[in-house]
């Protein structure tokens, strides 16, 4: 396992050097989309109205207050935000990376076979945050830049937020094909058979 | 009979802040058992897992936030005693706690319209908060549980009606099929409610009862706690460890509740809660004075 600190624009050249069980540490821009935001982008195909070219997809929809004063331009601050399942975005997340140009996904839980394959086509890996260690996150952005869709609503809109060493980042899905969840789901699924297997006679409450 | 707005006005003011202390902090059992679980957990990523997991309870409490962004969709589950006084003022506090839980936690907006797909914005909406009754006959006071059913703890959730002769082990597989799946998204280590009954929606309204019960509570009819320990245990050897990281163990828990079954069915429900497991629980008697009884030696 190594450790890399990244700052976007993040480059083909950083991402290939990252591998699964990797832990990155993000600076730069990062940029929050869940499904509304995939589902405008892939489905409706609609513009992203903001450049993702080299940030990365955070897969959260956070709680954030409105701190600007009445009549002042709208500035927000993040209170909570952690990540959300990336698997919810599987079906749309491979186009969604060839759209936007998107280096780094940042979510939670493992993504499938179709979102390997568009990190590989596009030269880019999926990360997972620690899931429910939201106000670590949220102390880890230091400035919201601004906000898009948010017609969308607080969660789904998207947030641009300026992070410092944001992280830890577990390298899940590399460039290179390989997919640290599905390896582990291998593992549970043979240690499950042998729990299921132990448990046989255990339960025949009916006899 | 008409509504005491005074009353509704003082209810309302108790339960929200009830719902925004626990938006920010788990309860005592859960603090405890992750705690126990963090010391045996000393191999691969669990450890700096659990280690930024300690890291958001406290922070969450010092800074006053929410300790997850996913503040859920707002469920009650409401014992009424029979001779608790303001009967009538109960529903309308509770939607009013969740409005103002809403701006003052603050709790993220978690209520869409079904259909017409609208976000209300302040987690009030068409049987939203979801209220659950049940009455306590020769008792004069409410016991409240509020809960946060977060998105990605109630993924892993099914009810699902098997035939008698798939018997516990049935049950048993199809708990065990969705933790491996499901259930690696859902943030573990999580508790895992089953629901056993004759029908799908009484299985599944018992498994969220069931993660109302302590982590480390039994079921009262001993085989039951035996199937409790034994799924347990059995999970815990698949070992998905902190996120489904892999690890020594999965979960924090099993907790059985049962209804009768009909001689032809055996319906099974599931339902999970993340390891950030906001569960809060209250008792409030009819002079306003309450027990906080999921987190001891907490002043509201």
């Amino acid at each position: 396992m190594s450790i890399f600190h990244f700052t976007t624009p993040v480059t083909d050249e950083d991402i290939k050097k990252v591998h699964i069980g990797d832990v990155i540490y993000l600076t730069g821009e990062i940029v929050t989309g869940r499904d509304d935001v995939h589902h405008r982008v892939v489905v409706s195909g609609k513009e992203p109205p903001v450049d993702l070219k080299g940030k990365a997809i955070f897969h959260a929809g956070p709680i954030m207050k409105k701190i600007s004063a009445e009549g002042e331009e709208d500035k927000y601050k993040v209170i909570s935000v952690g990540p959300t399942t990336s698997m919810r975005m599987e079906k749309a997340e491979a186009e969604f990376l060839a759209a936007t140009g998107t280096k780094i996904i940042i979510g939670k839980g493992g993504m499938g076979p179709k979102t390997t394959k568009g990190c590989v086509d596009n030269c880019a890996i999926h990360t997972i945050f620690p899931g429910g260690c939201a106000v670590v996150a949220a102390e880890e952005c230091v400035e919201t830049e601004g906000v898009e869709w948010l017609d969308l609503g607080m969660p789904e809109a998207m947030w641009k937020l300026r992070v410092e060493e944001f992280g830890p980042l577990v390298v899940s899905i590399d460039s290179y094909g390989d997919n640290l969840i599905e390896n582990n789901k291998v593992e549970f699924e043979k240690k499950k058979q042998a729990a299921l297997e132990s448990l046989k006679g255990k339960l025949d409450y009916m006899s | 009979m008409s509504c005491d707005s005074q009353v509704v006005e003082r209810l309302s003011g108790l339960v929200s802040s009830f719902i925004c202390h626990s938006a920010g902090h788990l309860p005592d059992d859960v603090k405890t058992r992750l705690a126990q679980m963090k010391e045996v957990e000393t191999e691969g990523f669990a450890p700096s897992i659990y280690d930024v997991m300690q890291k958001n309870m406290e922070m969450a409490d010092k800074l006053g936030r929410p300790s997850c962004q996913d503040t859920g969709l707002p469920q009650f589950f409401a014992k009424v005693g029979t001779g608790f006084p303001y009967l009538e003022e109960i529903e309308p506090a509770l939607i009013e706690a969740v409005k103002k839980a809403t701006v003052e936690a603050p709790l993220r907006h978690n209520a869409v319209e079904v259909f017409d797909e609208v976000n209300t914005g302040n987690n009030v909406a068409r049987r939203i908060p979801w209220i659950d009754w049940e009455l306590v006959p020769g008792s004069d006071k409410l016991e409240l549980y509020f809960y946060m059913a977060g998105g990605g703890c109630s993924l892993p959730g099914f009810a699902k009606v098997l035939m008698p002769l798939e018997g516990y082990d049935g049950i048993a597989k199809a708990v065990f099929d969705h933790m491996t799946t499901y259930g690696v998204n859902a943030c573990p280590p999580c508790l895992v409610g089953i629901g056993i009954a004759g029908s799908a929606e009484v299985a599944a309204k018992l498994s969220k009862k069931a993660l109302l019960r302590p982590v480390g509570s039994h079921n009262d009819n001993p085989k039951a706690a035996q199937m409790e320990k034994d799924i347990e245990d059995g999970l815990n050897s698949v070992g998905l460890g902190p996120g489904g990281f892999g690890g020594k163990l999965s979960v924090m828990g099993v907790n059985i509740e049962q209804a009768a079954r009909h001689p032809a069915t055996l319906a099974v429900g599931m339902s999970t809660a993340c390891w950030a497991h906001r569960r809060a629980g209250i008792i409030i008697s009819p002079d306003f004075t309450y027990d906080f009884f999921t987190h001891k030696g907490v002043t509201l």
